[in-house]
């Protein structure tokens, strides 16, 4: 029986890293576009990226996660997201890109203007280009900056993405508790939290070993 | 000709005039030193020069070239302003240097990246190391060239970044309160080292409030109060003969200090 639970909850878990994994690898790129919005000078471009920001993170993920796959088809009345378990899994995917890039842009713009201003003006005194300054002299500055609150927000990520359950993406913990129906017993429920602890004790090495390394300066 | 021409200087930030018609003009080889009570605008116009801030009027020349030209509309391109601005080199009272670069790095990297613009990195790249080296010696830092900023003390760290702005040969070297950030231990060293700059006659212009080393190394004195230059000329006629009222009562305050 255990060995049955075991690969059952595995491949739940497997949704579960693919949707971990996507996320990031989207809305990374994306928070940082968005900062740099957050960020404009002009308010046609600054304003309307506040006003997603402040929906974004006022709301509840689960309600988000219900609006994207739901909303498509009651507003436009058109299935945007394809049907059967993949489009449940796009849906799901956008809605937490969006919601991601919006937490991350936070992090990156609190980054990037915690860099003093002495240090562009530095490299400005020294000949250099806004691109050079930024590349050479800010990036590596912000990176170490901003390691300790991504990998808390990303290590939230792991758990939020039980979330998409609610649209029935078959995920870790779908998978456990399709086992009181069907046999009866709660245990496999239970026994998903060790993937979870397993899993978020890896990301705390790596994460972990990447602030030691960027330890040689301050 | 003078090196630097400083025409009618005017600045202002909202309602508030920072600098209002400096002029003043300095030789190569000179050290002038600026003097002034905090909020004198002293540090502002040594941002106009560096062109950190733009003037709200005047004109700054050097070599007989018209730098800048607050008359002059006509938009000024990022890479102008660069080319213009290497004409000065700035050293800041809080050092800036880059936190994840050794001191050698420090020194290197504008050098390189302005090689590499050039396209001439390769052959160069020796020649910069080199230079580096030397003058992180001259500054006394021959054991210190690996080491991180914050494995440095202030004083070593001021005089890597005097090593940084010298590395781009600015013509003109300006100090902003190089030592105002220092313990009086850690002063006398970097004021060792731009009196030894002074010795080569490095043009520079120095804003500080070590009297007794403004009367020392300048060669010219400007007192700026309010942001006008109340007065200038030689450190016998301005520190120790000043004419003013103002002036006499700023610097009354020092020989208090025994300084």
């Amino acid at each position: 029986m255990f060995y049955t639970v075991t690969l059952s909850l595995l491949e739940g878990f497997l949704t579960t890293v693919k949707l971990f994994a996507l996320t990031l690898v989207f809305a990374l790129p994306l928070g940082l576009i968005i900062s740099f919005g957050s960020m404009n000078r002009l308010p046609v471009v600054r304003l309307p990226i506040r006003f997603l920001i402040w929906i974004v993170r006022g709301t509840p993920l689960l309600l988000q996660l219900l609006i994207i796959y739901y909303g498509p088809g009651i507003i436009l009345k058109m299935n945007v997201w394809g049907s059967g378990d993949e489009g449940r899994f796009l849906a799901a995917l956008v809605a937490f890109v969006v919601n991601y890039a919006c937490y991350f842009s936070e992090i990156y713009r609190g980054g990037i203007q915690s860099i003093p201003v002495g240090q562009y003006e530095a490299g400005q005194v020294l000949g250099m280009t806004r691109t050079q300054i930024f590349r050479r002299i800010i990036l590596l500055q912000v990176i170490k900056r901003i390691v300790p609150p991504m990998s808390n927000e990303i290590i939230t990520l792991v758990k939020d993405t039980s979330l998409a359950r609610v649209i029935a993406v078959y995920e870790i913990i779908w998978s456990g508790q399709a086992f009181i129906k069907s046999a009866g017993i709660i245990w496999p429920l239970f026994y998903t939290g060790v993937f979870y602890l397993v899993f978020s004790g890896l990301l705390t090495v790596l994460f972990h070993t990447i602030e030691k390394k960027l330890g040689f300066f301050r | 000709m003078a090196l630097l021409e400083v025409q009618g200087i005017k600045k202002n930030f909202g309602h508030i005039e920072v600098l209002s018609d400096i002029s003043f003009s300095m030789d190569a080889g000179q050290a002038v030193s600026i003097i002034g009570s905090s909020g004198s605008g002293k540090t502002t116009l040594l941002r106009c020069l560096n062109f950190l801030e733009k003037p709200d009027g005047g004109t700054i020349t050097v070599h007989g070239e018209k730098l800048f030209d607050a008359s002059d509309s006509t938009r000024v391109s990022e890479a102008d302003i660069r080319r213009k601005r290497l004409h000065f080199g700035l050293v800041f009272q809080s050092f800036n240097l880059f936190p994840q670069y050794t001191a050698l790095e420090n020194v290197m990297l504008a050098p390189q990246l302005a090689a590499k613009e050039r396209g001439t990195y390769r052959q160069e790249e020796a020649q910069i190391r080199t230079q580096a080296k030397e003058l992180l010696g001259q500054m006394g830092l021959s054991d210190r060239t690996e080491n991180y900023p914050h494995q440095l003390s202030g004083g070593q760290c001021q005089r890597v970044a005097i090593a940084r702005a010298l590395a781009m040969k600015p013509d003109i070297l300006c100090f902003d309160e190089p030592t105002s950030a220092l313990d009086p231990e850690l002063t006398g060293e970097v004021l060792r080292v731009i009196r030894g700059l002074a010795d080569q006659h490095t043009t520079m212009i120095i804003v500080t409030h070590e009297m007794a080393f403004a009367r020392e190394v300048a060669d010219y004195v400007i007192f700026m109060d309010g942001g006008h230059i109340l007065e200038q000329g030689t450190p016998r006629e301005v520190i120790d003969n000043p004419t003013k009222e103002r002036t006499k009562q700023f610097l009354a305050g020092y020989s208090r200090d025994g300084a």
